[in-house]
């Protein structure tokens, strides 16, 4: 009997899992269904190289049509899907038409936080999420026009960037004390105010947009009021404060839910053949052993080829280091795990060179680090916390230890304490006094291509 | 149009015309030439499509530099023929260049 895999969203981690079906060897029908009325893309260039008009539209795709008629992966784009119904293993489309699935998988994604306070729905004010957004805003992206930017994330600052590259007149609103507030610290944070204002952006923190007025009462000015008490005219506002998974479909049928739909290793959530993967989902993590919930091209991509591999039977539990990437002028920051409750921070190299690497430690163990034109530091990092190694903070700072070896604690200093003997971190008596709880060596991490 | 050879490890030959300019990383994708994932999109920051030039080939083609050389370490079986392919630019010296894709990229 053909067994049916019905996958809802078409973004990275949906697409992922539908090549990845097809790469394991599942034979049976694979229908992709997305809420968009074009073919996957990938959403990182959306606020850089597409946004800047430096890639084709064409380039985005994560794979072209003709592969999807290959190996025989069917679409039903622009549609959005109104029900589940779990009992009957049924799926119903905006359009009226159902589908039955034998193995379903949430690939919702998420979508932008709103800006909530009064004038938000002025017409001049864009989220960037979708290859529409950026379609619609890219008119307006002409230099001398003033751009005002809400929020300090990576979408942000990203906007930022490209913006004052083409002459726009850029003003960056960041709620916290330092943009990348809630991923990096505040060493790295004021590392970025420094380059965005140098750039010519007006960078204002601690500043948050207490209401939009309509400036001449004809919609194409935005007067922004801000809490500090001033009034920023834009021609454009972009708003990137944020994205809320997209669980109402999952809770519709009882799925498990918290801060995400709720998934274990393998991708399965409480309800039996649903599954979830990418920004949707909220899966455990061996090596933080905590449950994660990503927004990344990393994390929709493994997750979709492990509930692949899940479904067609195989013993593939996600088990990854996280990583990202952001690219702002000349800068590319590359930052490689979670640096979430940690203690010390080593700085590697100058921060006034524009190449430097930020390591985070908490009692000693490595957490995350965030490598700012430095990718054999990312490289490294990331080698070392999938396989559970040490460091040791005097080395991590010394730059005539090159950072390929910073993986390799000389034998000499050791009888303390690092689990240097390789890959498998001490299990459970590390995990009870170390801030980062290894992971036993059942769910070690092998050092891995991440892809 | 420039000649691109793509071998995978089980031997299988493409030949893919490439205009010029375009990475082989989107060439491969365009063509449907398995083994080369470019989830990053193209801008080194993955690994995911490595591949092994052939020796008659290593001397025409741009050096890497420094991002491209690190990423690389994250490869499994990087030789001094390895690179990413998404820095690889066609151009009419490459016409009928070679490159391998290595057996355990999937």
């Amino acid at each position: 009997m053909t067994e049916t895999v019905v996958i809802v969203g078409g973004g990275q981690a949906g697409a992922q899992a539908a090549v990845s079906l097809r790469q394991e060897g599942f034979a049976g029908r694979v229908v992709l269904i997305g809420d968009e009325p074009v073919l996957p893309y990938q959403r990182p260039p959306l606020s850089k190289t597409f946004l800047a008009g430096e890639l084709a539209k064409e380039r985005l795709f994560v794979k072209p049509a003709a592969f999807y008629e290959k190996v025989n992966i069917e679409h039903i784009l622009g549609e959005t899907v109104s029900a589940i119904d779990s009992s009957q293993q049924l799926v119903s489309l905006s359009s009226g038409q159902t589908l039955h699935y034998d193995h379903l998988i949430l690939a919702t994604g998420g979508r932008v936080r709103q800006l909530d306070c009064p004038g938000a729905s002025h017409p001049q004010v864009h989220y960037l999420r979708t290859l529409a957004d950026v379609e619609a805003m890219q008119d307006k992206f002409t230099a001398g026009a003033r751009l005002v930017v809400i929020g300090g994330g990576y979408v942000g600052l990203e906007t930022a960037a490209v913006a004052v590259k083409h002459g726009l007149k850029v003003t960056l609103l960041v709620a916290r004390p330092t943009p990348l507030g809630r991923v990096t610290s505040p060493e790295v944070g004021k590392f970025f105010v420094d380059v965005h204002r140098q750039a010519g952006v007006t960078l204002c923190c601690n500043t948050g947009v207490e209401s939009i007025e309509d400036d001449a009462g004809d919609g194409l000015v935005a007067a922004l009021v801000t809490d500090s008490g001033y009034r920023v005219l834009a021609d454009m506002v972009v708003v990137g404060i944020g994205l809320l998974p997209n669980i109402e479909l999952a809770e519709s049928v009882g799925v498990a839910c918290d801060d995400g739909i709720l998934v274990d290793e393998y991708g399965r959530t409480s309800v039996d053949n649903i599954y979830a993967a990418g920004d949707c989902a909220n899966h455990p993590n061996p090596i933080y052993q905590r449950r994660l919930r990503l927004e990344s091209v990393q994390n929709a991509v493994d997750q979709g080829k492990a509930v692949a591999a899940t479904i067609c039977g195989k013993d593939k539990p996600y088990a990854q280091v996280p990583w990202f990437w952001s690219d702002q002028y000349d800068l590319k920051l590359q930052t490689a795990g979670i640096n979430s409750g940690y203690d010390q921070t080593v700085v590697r190299g100058e921060i006034s060179s524009r190449s430097f690497a930020v390591f985070y430690l908490r009692e000693g163990r490595l957490l995350a680090v965030d490598a700012i034109n430095r990718p054999a530091e990312f490289v490294v990092a990331r080698n070392i916390l999938s396989k559970g190694l040490g460091v040791c903070a005097e080395r991590l700072q010394d730059e005539s230890i090159p950072a390929k070896a910073l993986a390799d604690l000389p034998a000499a200093d050791e009888a303390d304490s690092l689990t240097t003997e390789n890959t498998a971190p001490k299990g459970a008596q590390a995990s009870t006094q170390s801030g980062v709880q290894k992971t036993p060596q059942s769910n070690a991490v092998e050092h891995d291509r991440v892809a | 149009m420039i000649k691109v050879n793509y071998i995978e490890s089980d031997g299988t030959h493409r030949e893919v015309e490439v205009e010029e300019g375009v990475n082989l990383m989107d060439a491969a994708l365009d063509n449907l030439v398995p083994g080369i994932d470019g989830d990053c999109g193209g801008v080194c920051a993955c690994a995911t499509c490595h591949v092994h030039v052939d020796p008659a080939w290593i001397d025409k083609i741009a050096p890497m530099d420094a991002t491209e050389d690190a990423m690389l370490e994250l490869t499994d079986d990087r030789d001094e023929s390895s690179r990413l392919c998404c820095q690889l630019k066609a151009s009419p010296e490459l016409d009928g260049i070679i490159v391998r894709t290595p057996a355990g990229q999937h």
